[in-house]
């Protein structure tokens, strides 16, 4: 667009004539011409009949004490005020419970870290960064030289084990998925046929079926006395699974990257690695955060699966909550509980992503 | 398809039954590692749930808890899926497992399994509503029925319907609630699951005097306590366990007043029974006083009972069969001698 190309100087232009202001955008956007008025009012009344209900359940009929009236057919969040401790962290025991709240705690340090642009650009907050995952797991796993009680993987569970899942995964995912995607672009045709191999391998297959797999029939194969963590063994094979989608994700930004800066690269005499670190990967990344925040979000929601091998994940913590005969038959309230955690969880890392885009946007045009 | 898979993954197990080297000992291992593996549902009224302090409560938890505690260890839970819970037990990555396993001859001969004991007779029952004015189950004839998919339910209901020469519609769905909204919504006529599940189930509906559960019990389940086949020493000790609890329930011993009566009983089998007598817990590789533990931590079977399944939980399950031999049931534990 040129406006200059239409506008002549010193000609004077009225003011639009529709007002701005709520009024206007109504008129607008939901209300003209005559087929969108009746849309409108359609999509008004479906929204009505789908939420009204939902109403009339959760908060008008409801009770939000803290035990349920017997025969009243509204939610009871009585259930989700006694539960919610298990829905975060699992069996995890209760009297250990203050190392999970000192977790959270780094977590959001961590976060704020993030954030804050002066804090980012301090150099040794680096070291900071790369220890925080190993304070963590220690403070959740206790045990050996930290002097606290150890608590073995079965008792982890709830939105803890879920977060851990994914976080974990990118983590671990990330640079496998960077060599891979970088082999298969390769010139090599071991390493290139290795990488397609490897990718092929675990896109070809569901991640229910690694996951069964890692869990169930792995350890026939060991002797007793080698025993793999079942949560590291679901935990491996979701990082497999994950890193070759994202090496994927990595490869369309490195076939999106224009061959011209690749050879200037070259022309320059740097070699393989300082082409790849300093000009094509980071120009190749920044294209991919829009589909790698999409794999992310994939796999937080994917991590439900582990409840296929036994372990009690967010989902799974739920009807093991519900399994209790306090509160036998709290399904719904438990969902809709879940439900708002998930959609949290994913619609914060999709803004996220949309704010890392903006912050990276450079014209590529 | 389905058979090449489950003969495939039986056949890896087999594989791994004979690769393992068996552990010599479960007991020595528990003992060393000072805990009990048990296998456990994750999720199942009555049998495993977890409270808000995060601590496993039900009667499979409590049997287990049981058994780790004439040991002399703590308990550990690991929730298993019914489809992971052979190769767990086979895998030594549990020891002991309840989980609401139905004992059957394949499972105890060609899986490389043992039946410890048989702690809880269920079976299928059948719910209709009241209005249908059906009074036994061979009048079903035609009906549809809602059901849970994944189990032997539905297998023991077509076995049921096909002996008797009638048809029925199955509404098949994945989880005991969706079953339970389905059948209270009138998509159905029927309901069906294990008696033990079917009060609770009952007990949640709209209006629950609407419906009743038909005196027919289509199946027999019964849920046993399973170890590892091979280890014959660490089987005697989950059995005589649960020998303990029925003995217990039989003579009148109970969580609160065990001490006293080992102290004061003069019945020569409670003495040996409780150790105060006798050799009968130190043959089998445990200390004397691990009988007086176990009923302190969970009491006698009928304590076990009740406090998970029975009248006065919200799962409201009769004893039924479950009663002791001398009460009308089938419980009859051999003598402590």
């Amino acid at each position: 667009m040129h406006p200059s190309d239409t506008h002549t100087p010193g000609e004077t232009r009225l003011p639009p004539n529709a007002d701005t202001g709520p009024l206007a955008w109504v008129t607008e956007n939901l209300l003209s011409p005559w087929y969108n008025a009746i849309l409108t009012v359609l999509a008004c009344l479906i929204l009505y009949g789908l939420l009204h209900p939902l109403y009339v359940w959760g908060i008008k009929n409801a009770s939000f004490g803290t035990v349920c009236p017997s025969g009243h057919d509204g939610a009871c969040w009585a259930f989700i005020r006694d539960m919610w401790p298990i829905f975060m962290v699992g069996t995890y025991p209760h009297e250990e419970r203050w190392r999970i709240v000192i977790v959270l705690g780094v977590v959001i340090l961590l976060a704020l870290s993030l954030i804050f642009k002066k804090v980012r650009q301090w150099k040794p907050i680096w070291v900071l960064w790369a220890l925080t995952p190993a304070v963590i797991f220690f403070l959740i796993r206790g045990g050996s030289i930290t002097g606290l009680t150890q608590v073995s993987t079965s008792h982890w569970g709830g939105l803890m084990l879920t977060v851990m899942f994914a976080a974990v995964g990118m983590l671990f995912a990330f640079p496998i998925s960077l060599c891979l995607a970088l082999g298969r672009a390769s010139d090599i045709p071991v390493i290139r046929a290795i990488c397609v191999a490897y990718i092929e391998l675990i896109r070809g297959v569901p991640l229910i079926t690694l996951l069964f797999m890692a869990s169930v029939v792995l350890p026939l194969f060991f002797p007793p006395e080698m025993e793999i963590d079942k949560l590291l063994r679901a935990q491996i094979g979701i990082t497999l699974f994950f890193s070759a989608y994202l090496a994927e994700n990595i490869r369309g930004g490195l076939q999106a990257l224009p061959k011209g800066q690749e050879e200037a690269a070259r022309a320059l005499g740097m070699g393989y690695w300082q082409r790849m670190l300093l000009i094509v990967l980071p120009q190749a990344l920044r294209i991919v955060i829009p589909p790698m925040v999409n794999s992310f979000i994939g796999i937080l929601k994917d991590t439900s699966l582990v409840g296929i091998v036994g372990l009690v994940d967010l989902l799974q913590v739920v009807f093991a909550a519900t399994a209790n005969p306090k509160w036998l038959g709290h399904i719904e309230e438990a969902y809709v509980f879940v439900a708002i955690f998930y959609w949290f969880m994913c619609y914060g890392l999709s803004r996220y992503s949309q704010h890392l885009e903006k912050r990276y946007a450079v014209d590529n045009k | 398809m389905k058979k090449l898979l489950s003969v495939s993954i039986l056949s890896l197990c087999m594989a791994a039954l004979l690769a393992g080297p068996a552990s010599a000992s479960t007991l020595n291992d528990v003992k060393a590692k000072g805990f009990l593996k048990c296998g456990v549902a994750p999720d199942n009224p009555g049998f495993s749930a977890v409270d808000s302090k995060g601590l496993r409560l039900g009667f499979g938890v409590d049997f287990t808890t049981a058994v780790a505690t004439a040991v002399g260890v703590e308990p550990k839970f690991v929730p298993l899926t019914s489809k992971e819970r052979l190769p767990a037990l086979q895998s030594g990555e549990i020891d002991l497992l309840f989980k609401t396993t139905t004992m059957t001859m394949s499972r105890d001969t060609r899986l490389g399994l043992d039946f410890a004991a048989i702690i809880l007779y269920d079976g299928q029952g059948i719910m209709v509503r009241k209005e249908l004015g059906i009074k036994s189950a061979k009048e079903l004839d035609g009906a549809s029925i809602c059901l849970a998919t994944g189990s032997t339910t539905e297998l023991n209901i077509s076995d049921y319907f096909r002996q008797n020469g009638m048809k029925f519609k199955p509404v098949v769905f994945e989880k005991q609630a969706d079953v339970r909204k389905a059948y209270d919504a009138n998509r159905c006529d029927c309901h069906t699951t294990d008696v033990s599940g079917l009060a609770a189930q009952r007990s949640l509906m709209t209006n629950p005097a609407e419906h009743m559960i038909l005196p027919e019990m289509i199946s027999k389940e019964p849920l046993g306590l399973v170890t590892r086949h091979g280890d014959n020493q660490w089987t005697d000790i989950a059995r005589w366990v649960v020998n303990l609890t029925v003995t217990a329930d039989e003579k009148g011993i109970t969580q609160a007043n065990v001490a006293e009566i080992a102290k004061t009983s003069k019945d020569p089998e409670v003495q040996r029974m409780l150790g105060v007598t006798g050799t009968l817990w130190t043959d089998l590789g445990l200390d004397k006083d691990a009988p007086i533990r176990v009923l302190q931590k969970v009491g006698n079977y009928n304590e076990i009972f009740n406090r998970n399944l029975g009248p006065d939980t919200p799962l409201g399950m009769p004893r039924g069969l479950n009663n002791l031999w001398n009460n009308g049931g089938i419980l009859y534990a051999p003598p402590f001698r």
